[in-house]
């Protein structure tokens, strides 16, 4: 129903990898996805499946020894990954805007909030300073802070954990980017401020059509916010589909592990599914299926390396043994 | 049920105050007015936990909750009130009694990799406290260490291993280890798993919950982490602003919250689901414990909030059979 129109991110076959002096660490090793116009993709996984690489790549941010060594990443069209520094630095804050876990790595800690928003707007337009600052003003309110006018006034320091991520978040948005991608913005807060958070997030792309890549670890978080979700596991998207179909019934087994590993979902008291063993290390990950060392369908046919097949409407699994759903689909 | 409770804390305060640094105490000489800043980050609390319990110690991150659980451990001296374990004061406690009530009690703390010595190997860090106790001979000490890895999972093989080369939910295991190597009754497990990824987390859940019937143990977990609470605990302890808000067992309280700010912590639940969902939180955020709210604490965030919550401090006050809760107008919010 939401894949109206071109989409404003398209992300395929991106690779990603580190060249350390121990070995080629592949953090993001053939990742596909899109997101159209005021939709919300989930992209969930535990530490180091190359989530967050994923998300600093499409802008452009992996740093050395890490390079983008093959796919593509289209902004409305556009491709960025052979882009000059020029064309990205004009994009990053101004079309695609990126927001942080921790709040204080975007915030300058020796400038006061105006200056910084002011900056981010007047980097990218041509207005005046008072303009700008009304704008800023306006940004600050949309994100549910009481007298934005003082706020602006006001050092990072001293605001709380909650109000410096509203801050980024408002100058994330200032200038009305087509895409946001937001890096665990609330892992660091507490559940009130989460829900405020997740709330003028979710507020905020419906009103102003942006599309959001909102990276977390926590599928419970991402299970009630986005459209749809994609499912990350040592570099590589395992499944993709609607939110509410990977919820009800997952067909990777690792997501179902994910799943039933949330207390939540479980039966109080009940020992809870767990998925034995540990995320692998991606130096020197041998090949085949990676998650095949923890999962209970593998087969002698996992040591081969099982592609991202499309199953049904909007949904694809990277599994040669996909579980069943009731449906029988 | 008329044992004596395992541990039980009577009116414990804590206060940290900060004392005026030169420029202050400068600027107080020169006739300026000095103020010393007192944060009171726990505030009269009661609390009785009895043997084979589980009780969740849940709160926002600055309402006391860490202060609380490591009073009950005996690491923080309370400034008032006092802990009771067994039905004795561990403070009058001498020799023998009172080592044994200080073995009794266990902390496991939240960062796996703060709380482990990197400079220790893993057979110094579980092995240490029983050997310097007397619990164990040195003859005997590997075959315990051994013993105390599996039972916690590790691979007895790896003790010779510093804490740097393991993965953060082994850690977290040894990290247990090194508790249960004392053989306490009670463990204050203060957020234990919040640093752990989502698959690994369920794993020490589940490693928490067989401990507990193996070894016959009591916890006290604290936790911001609302679904792990209602997933292994028995009673729910809520804390707003360094007092309880409200104190009940754990499928009666996620049924119906009794106080206002339970009630939205509840409905902050993230939760698994098919369907998108609109939030409707809270306005506001936790104020400073340094410059708290008169009367109620909860008050300004609070939608039911009355003039005399302003300036009336709630008791804690028995609302239903095994349930407590501090708010003037409990009643009409059980009733509801």
């Amino acid at each position: 129903m939401r894949s109206m129109g071109p989409p404003a991110l398209e992300v395929s076959n991106l690779k990603t990898h580190f060249f350390t002096k121990a070995g080629i660490v592949k953090a993001v090793d053939g990742v596909s996805f899109a997101v159209a116009a005021g939709e919300i993709l989930g992209l969930v996984g535990e530490s180091g499946c190359g989530k967050s690489i994923t998300g600093f790549s499409i802008l452009g941010l992996v740093d050395e020894p890490g390079r983008i060594v093959a796919g593509s990443v289209r902004f409305k069209g556009e491709e960025l990954t052979t882009a000059s520094e020029e064309r990205l630095r004009s994009l990053r804050g101004d079309r695609i805007a990126m927001i942080f876990q921790d709040p204080m790595m975007t915030l300058n800690p020796v400038l006061r909030v105006d200056t910084q928003m002011v900056e981010a707007v007047r980097a990218h337009r041509n207005i005046n300073t008072a303009a700008a600052v009304h704008l800023a003003r306006d940004a600050l309110a949309d994100v549910g802070i009481p007298s934005p006018e003082h706020r602006l006034k006001a050092y990072p320091h001293e605001l709380s954990g909650g109000m410096r991520q509203r801050v980024a978040i408002a100058t994330a948005f200032i200038n009305k980017p087509d895409v946001i991608i937001a890096d665990e913005p609330t892992t660091a807060l507490d559940v009130t401020i989460q829900g405020q958070i997740l709330a003028e997030a979710q507020a905020l792309c419906a009103r102003t059509g942006t599309a959001m890549i909102w990276i977390t670890h926590d599928l419970a978080v991402v299970s009630s916010l986005a459209d749809r979700i994609a499912v990350m596991y040592a570099g590589r998207i395992v499944e993709t589909g609607r939110t509410a179909d990977i919820v009800s019934a997952p067909l990777h087994p690792y997501t179902k592990g994910l799943i039933g590993s949330v207390p939540s979902h479980n039966k109080r008291g009940e020992r809870l599914t767990q998925i034995p063993g540990m995320t692998p290390s991606l130096l020197n990950l041998a090949p085949g299926c990676a998650f095949r060392t923890r999962c209970s369908q593998a087969t002698q046919m996992c040591l081969a390396e099982p592609e991202l097949a499309d199953v049904g409407a909007d949904r694809a699994v990277r599994c040669f043994h996909p579980l069943l759903t009731e449906a029988g689909a | 049920m008329t044992a004596i409770p395992i541990v039980e804390a009577k009116g414990l305060s804590k206060r940290f105050v900060r004392k005026p640094d030169l420029a202050a105490r400068l600027a107080g000489k020169l006739g300026a007015e000095v103020r010393e800043e007192t944060v009171h980050a726990v505030d009269g609390v009661d609390l009785t936990i009895n043997k084979g319990e589980v009780v969740g110690l849940v709160g926002e991150s600055g309402c006391g909750k860490s202060t609380l659980g490591r009073m009950i451990a005996g690491i923080l001296e309370p400034t008032e009130g006092r802990v009771l374990f067994k039905g004795r004061d561990r403070t009058t406690l001498r020799g023998r009694d009172a080592k044994a009530a200080r073995l009794a009690v266990q902390m496991i703390f939240q960062d796996p990799y703060a709380s482990l010595n990197p400079r220790a190997r893993v057979e110094g860090i579980v092995g240490e406290a029983p050997l310097f106790h007397g619990l164990v001979s040195g003859a005997d000490i590997s075959a315990y260490v051994d013993d105390m890895l599996m039972r916690v999972g590790l691979d007895p093989d790896l003790k010779r291993r510093y804490p740097h080369q393991f993965s953060g939910g082994q850690r977290s295991r040894i990290g247990i280890a090194r508790a249960l190597a004392v053989k306490p009754e009670f463990l204050v497990c203060d957020e234990a798993i919040a640093a752990l990824d989502v698959s690994i987390q369920a794993q020490v859940i589940n490693l928490f919950m067989d401990l507990r019937s193996a070894l016959d143990l009591t916890y006290l977990f604290i936790s911001h982490d609302l679904g792990v609470v209602q997933h292994i605990t028995d009673r729910v302890v809520i804390m707003y602003l360094g007092r309880v808000v409200e104190s009940a067992p754990t499928v009666g309280l996620f049924e119906k919250a009794v106080h206002p700010y339970s009630q939205a912590l509840l409905s902050e639940v993230p939760r698994i689901s098919t369907t998108k969902r609109t939030f409707h939180p809270i306005k506001g955020e936790i104020p400073s414990p340094l410059d708290p709210p008169p009367g109620c604490h909860f008050h300004p965030r609070c939608p039911h909030a009355r003039e005399r919550c302003r300036v009336e401090v709630p008791v804690l006050k028995p609302v239903a059979a095994g349930r407590e809760a501090a708010c003037h107008f409990s009643g009409m919010f059980l009733n509801q």
